[in-house]
């Protein structure tokens, strides 16, 4: 019975490495022969737009107002991360921020000077294509409506050279969900792209069980998986979880982003969900950006994402003795 | 890293741990539960093995969630009324309850343990 397990697998692969040119391979070179160059006319006339490589950012969980002792720094994390996106020598077309751009509070009139800090620092990156979905901290006390007056519909799509990206609330109702009229809103989203269409969702909350009892999940994030089954080429940005991590699943790669302001623990070894002790020495240990390269993938059903994790250290990317002032007021002022 | 080293007791969640009946009239042993932002009180709950329960839940302050995916426990507690989860414990274990209904910035960190022993 090998054979037949064989063959399937030669011609799905060979199906496979027949589009990977054509699709996202668009470099002269690649794109030469009369039959890449035919294949990709095909795929980009199928999904409305061909792929040509791109590169973005995600940027997760700035919390901005929050000040404790996991982190005295305030937004200094997110400031330097900033500096860090516009040295980059390729410089991002979009910078997506999934969630917790604010750290709530009681009042109406914090959380909308918090709102405002944050698009002040945000203003500061080079890209001007900044994309964000609300954390639980900036929507869920009020249903979005102080998000949605600052920065607009909390649940939104748009394409970026052939690419389609959904931002997804998960975050303003106050369970742990989308809900259906949402859910409605991205069957309808999705019902207007062929199934080759590359598409990556930004959101907040996990979609997918990583550890209920530390509310790192979506009750409903099965239906919206479930939506974007029929899709081959599929990528789920997070954040929430304050660490990196990636979980495959047969319908999708979900990545989550590290946080600016603190880390949490891997539970798989930790028995609780306390953040990690902030070390001076090192101000923004387990903090950062992570860069995505989009572009080509192995076959015309791939969009590959490389990923670089960017840490913060105060060596690389103060280059000077005043941050560690800065964490010692005292020290100054004496 | 991936998701293979977090497969924690999940195998464990598709058994049956206790029985649960949400909003069922009280049996057994009935325990108060306290919510108010952020905590419950007591904090912990020590429960027997096969020995039927029920937990009186009230608010003192808004709407909390009581939610415990791997034991089917899904209940809002709303201030003004109590709310009654029956359990019938079948198995030892630590459970860690949360409420899952925004309540504040220290949400996060509002939980019970259930203890079976």
């Amino acid at each position: 019975m090998r054979h037949p397990i064989d063959r399937r697998s030669f011609l799905r692969i060979a199906g496979l490495s027949l589009g990977a040119g054509a699709l996202y391979r668009v470099a002269p070179a690649l794109a030469a022969g009369p039959g890449g160059r035919d294949t990709a006319r095909r795929l980009a006339r199928a999904n409305g737009e061909g792929v040509t490589p791109f590169s973005f950012v995600q940027l997760s969980d700035t919390h901005v107002g929050f000040r404790g002792p996991p982190n005295p720094t305030g937004t200094l994390a997110f400031e330097r991360a900033v500096e860090v996106v516009n040295g980059l020598r390729e410089q991002p077309e979009l910078v997506l921020f999934t969630g917790d751009l604010t750290h709530d509070a009681e009042g109406r009139a914090e959380r909308l000077a918090r709102m405002r800090r944050f698009q002040q620092l945000a203003s500061g990156l080079r890209a001007k294509a900044r994309h964000a979905v609300p954390g639980e901290h900036d929507a869920a006390i009020d249903g979005g409506a102080l998000y949605r007056e600052v920065f607009g519909e909390t649940s939104y799509a748009f394409d970026h050279r052939g690419v389609h990206f959904v931002a997804l609330d998960n975050v303003s109702r106050p369970k742990p969900e989308i809900g259906a009229e949402r859910l409605a809103w991205l069957r309808q989203d999705l019902a207007r792209y062929p199934v080759t269409a590359p598409i990556v969702v930004f959101t907040h909350r996990p979609l997918f069980d990583l550890k209920p009892e530390w509310e790192w999940f979506t009750r409903d994030g099965a239906e919206a998986m479930k939506l974007l089954a029929p899709y081959e080429n599929v990528t789920v940005l997070y954040g929430h979880i304050h660490r990196e991590h990636v979980h495959q699943e047969p319908n999708g790669r979900h990545v989550a982003a590290r946080s600016l302001i603190f880390a949490f623990p891997d539970p798989a070894a930790a028995a609780e969900k306390k953040p990690a002790p902030f070390d001076p020495q090192r101000p923004f240990r387990n903090l950062g950006p992570r860069l995505l390269h989009a572009g080509p993938g192995a076959s015309s059903r791939t969009l590959a994402l490389g990923m670089e994790e960017v840490e913060l250290t105060l060596r690389e990317h103060s280059g000077t003795e005043g941050f560690q002032q800065l964490l010692r007021p005292s020290t100054l002022e004496g | 890293m991936t998701t293979t080293g977090w497969r924690w007791a999940r195998a464990a969640a598709a058994a049956a741990l206790l029985a649960f009946g949400g909003g069922a009239s009280a049996a057994g042993r009935v325990i108060e539960v306290k919510a108010k932002r952020f905590e419950f009180s007591p904090a912990e709950l020590r429960l027997k093995l096969g020995e039927p329960v029920t937990l009186r839940v009230t608010s003192a302050d808004v709407t909390h969630g009581f939610y415990q995916k791997e034991l089917g426990i899904d209940a809002e507690i709303e201030p003004g009324r109590a709310t009654e989860v029956a359990l019938t414990p079948t198995r030892a274990g630590r459970f860690t309850l949360i409420c899952d209904h925004f309540c504040g910035a220290g949400h996060g960190n509002m939980r019970l343990v259930l203890v079976v022993e």
